[in-house]
């Protein structure tokens, strides 16, 4: 057996083993814990399958941005978790529906790939796939992703316009009666507008305004 | 047997006693910045700062450190215990984790990666987890809310990082480190980039929670922040990630933008002196800068540091990889550009 | 063995010294550290009084807003990696490519802006 085969074993049974962790550990935290694992792991086939772009990524988006919502989520909110336990058995047979169409979805996806060693069709423009040793990965994706796949990049582009609007009108709630600052208008108050001087006078005469 | 160990055994063992070598060299780095910073700070508030153990308090640091090594350690009955105990853990590993790509010389880097700009940035991003586990861990209100702050304030200034990152790739056409000093050769990129050097210091400064931007540890009202419940070598740890990161972070700074290795002109009594000094120097220099911030400065209220990230660091930084973009296309002035 | 993976042994050797670094000092720490628990020691800290409740308890929603857009900016400059290395091949259709996008996005950062989610209370 070379390394290779060794760490992709070790890379994929430990993904598994943390993913059956995900779904069984009482503590939701300690699941957001193990699916960062889970992420880890993938990153390193990423590695093996010479993906070094794609495995970076996937740590940056998954692991930096994506579980530290989850973590927030389960960690701050409160939930009971004798009631998340009781969802279970209602929920499985949505969960099922939702496991089988995304297994579909895989099947489907690897078998119209026509040529493993090859070439992916999408959108109808075909590449060979570059020698890593000449041609980075990220020079790879990049000669292709902007131009070749325009609207799909473009429609990615949309995805995150809707995730942002969406995330703005289900979290924002305007708060009564807070206090902004507003930097500009500070900084274009004039003293002129704002201060007076008063002349005093001496004592027991009082002060007069203006 | 004699063939698997010269073939994988020796090789193995080289290899980690290099990066014993460079961990080891770092930590030392590390505490005599904690001694650096106390000097310095003595210096400006006209103290003599430590002077007491060795010559010139020199021997300080590790005095410091046999202190808290034999302090004991306290792990609350209302936290949760594996997790308490790994966040510092990981928070100090990584901070070591990410010296294997820096390069400090041409061609002297542990691990040559291409993509080695993606692995300090993804390293950088997996520094929020140390302090989110720390806080939610010890399960008591100045940590959480220290956690929090911590963990908002990191992500916010990241994405302005990762903005200045693309204008210095723009300029550079490649993820490797050693390219990216390599593409100095000319022109250090501090001097055509320096309002994103200016964003990027301060960043920088925000990510490694330093003054004006220490909100998780605002002493006067959260105590310590998210490590106000860790005691003995595992708050030592948190310490020294914090100032581990500010050394990356410097030599990160040194290496975008002010030509890593290189010396500042091509000509003879300059590149006489090696190139590992030459980064050394300008680490340092950054670091100085980083204490006279701390000594100089108040520190900045929340809803400041997040206008500051969000408001005009994003929308600024972003018209800078425009900009940058635009000049260098249609100047043909990119790299590779015929 | 494959170049590209002989680059990232070091770093799979760094991490793992990195770590066993951190676990010595910390189980040093144990060892070397005389442990005398006691029920106040333990004790959550809180400022001269016993803790009232738990603390972990649900907060400002606002915490959430910033993370997720912090997801989609990071994804955006996820996106920008690979066009910043390879503009000079893709030239001026890459970059109006690119432009578009951020227009997009743009338009949802402003959105953001006037609907005040940037602003913290």
């Amino acid at each position: 057996m070379t390394i290779q085969e060794i760490a992709f074993y070790i890379f994929s049974s430990v993904a598994i083993i943390a993913s059956l962790m995900v779904v069984s550990a009482r503590n939701p935290v300690h699941s957001v814990l193990f699916l960062i694992v889970v992420f880890f792991n993938a990153a390193g086939l990423f590695l093996l399958a010479g993906a070094e772009f794609l495995a970076l990524i996937l740590l940056i988006v998954y692991v930096g941005a994506v579980a530290v919502l989850f973590l927030f989520v389960v960690m701050m909110m409160d939930i009971n978790f004798a009631t998340i336990r009781q969802g279970f058995v209602r929920y499985f047979p949505f969960a099922g529906l939702v496991g089988l169409i995304l297994l579909a979805e895989i099947i489907f996806a690897i078998t119209s790939i026509p040529d493993v060693g090859g070439r992916a069709t999408l959108g109808g423009v075909a590449h060979p796939i570059p020698d890593p040793q000449q041609v980075s990965n990220a020079h790879a994706l990049g000669r292709i992703l902007y131009t070749d796949y325009f609207y799909v990049f473009q429609l990615a582009g949309i995805v995150l316009l809707v995730a942002m609007i969406g995330a703005i009108v289900l979290t924002l709630r305007e708060r009564p009666g807070s206090k902004h600052q507003n930097i500009g208008r500070q900084s274009y108050r004039s003293s002129s507008d704002t201060l007076q001087l008063i002349q005093d006078k001496p004592s027991g005469q009082g002060v007069h305004n203006g | 047997m004699a063939e698997f160990l010269s073939e994988y055994l020796w090789p193995l063992v080289l290899l980690i006693l290099q990066v014993v070598a460079i961990i080891v060299a770092l930590l030392i780095a590390v505490a005599y910045l904690t001694y650096a910073e106390r000097k310095v700070l003595a210096a400006i508030q006209l103290r003599r700062g430590p002077n007491v153990v060795g010559p010139f308090g020199l021997l300080q640091p590790f005095a410091d450190g046999l202190k808290l090594l034999t302090k004991e350690t306290i792990i609350p009955t209302v936290a949760n215990k594996v997790i308490f105990i790994t966040a510092p853990i990981l928070t100090f590993g990584l901070s070591l984790a990410a010296w294997a790509v820096i390069p400090v010389n041409d061609g002297w880097v542990m691990a040559d990666i291409n993509v080695g700009i993606l692995y300090l940035f993804a390293i950088s991003s997996l520094g929020v987890y140390g302090i989110i586990m720390a806080g939610w861990a010890s399960n008591s209100k100045y940590p959480f809310l220290g956690a929090l702050r911590s963990a908002a304030q990191m992500v916010s200034y990241e994405v302005s990082i990762g903005l200045v990152l693309i204008t210095v790739l723009l300029c550079v056409g490649s993820l490797n480190l050693s390219d990216i000093v390599r593409a100095q050769q000319g022109l250090w990129f501090v001097l055509p980039l320096f309002p994103m050097f200016v964003v990027f210091f301060i960043s920088a400064l925000a990510e490694t929670n330093r003054t004006p931007f220490d909100l998780p540890e605002a002493e006067a009202e959260l105590v310590a922040g998210f490590f106000s419940e860790y005691s003995s070598m595992s708050f030592a740890m948190f310490y020294l990630a914090e100032y581990a990161n500010m050394i990356l972070m410097s030599t990160l700074m040194s290496i975008l933008f002010l030509g890593g290795w290189l010396p500042p002109l091509n000509i003879a009594p300059f590149t006489d002196i090696p190139g590992p000094i030459w980064l050394g120097l300008k680490v340092a220099c950054i670091l100085f800068c980083f204490i006279w911030i701390r000594a100089t400065f108040p520190r900045y209220r929340y809803d400041q540091l997040m206008r500051l990230g969000w408001k005009v660091f994003l929308p600024f930084s972003l018209f800078w990889v425009v900009l940058t973009a635009g000049v260098l296309l249609y100047a043909g002035w990119l790299p590779g550009q015929s | 063995m494959d170049v590209l993976l002989k680059e990232y042994l070091p770093v799979v050797v760094f991490l793992g010294v990195a770590f066993a670094i951190s676990c010595a000092a910390v189980i040093a720490s144990l060892i070397a550290a005389w442990q005398k628990p006691d029920t106040e020691k333990l004790s959550s800290y809180e400022c001269g009084f016993e803790p009232f409740d738990d603390a972990r308890r649900p907060f400002d929603v606002r915490f959430y807003l910033v993370s997720i857009l912090f997801i989609i900016f990071d994804l955006e400059v996820a996106f920008l990696f690979p066009w910043a290395i390879s503009l000079a091949d893709i030239g001026t259709f890459g970059f109006w490519s690119m432009m578009l996008f951020l227009a997009i996005l743009t338009i949802g950062f402003i959105y953001e802006w006037k609907k005040g989610a940037l602003e913290w209370e």
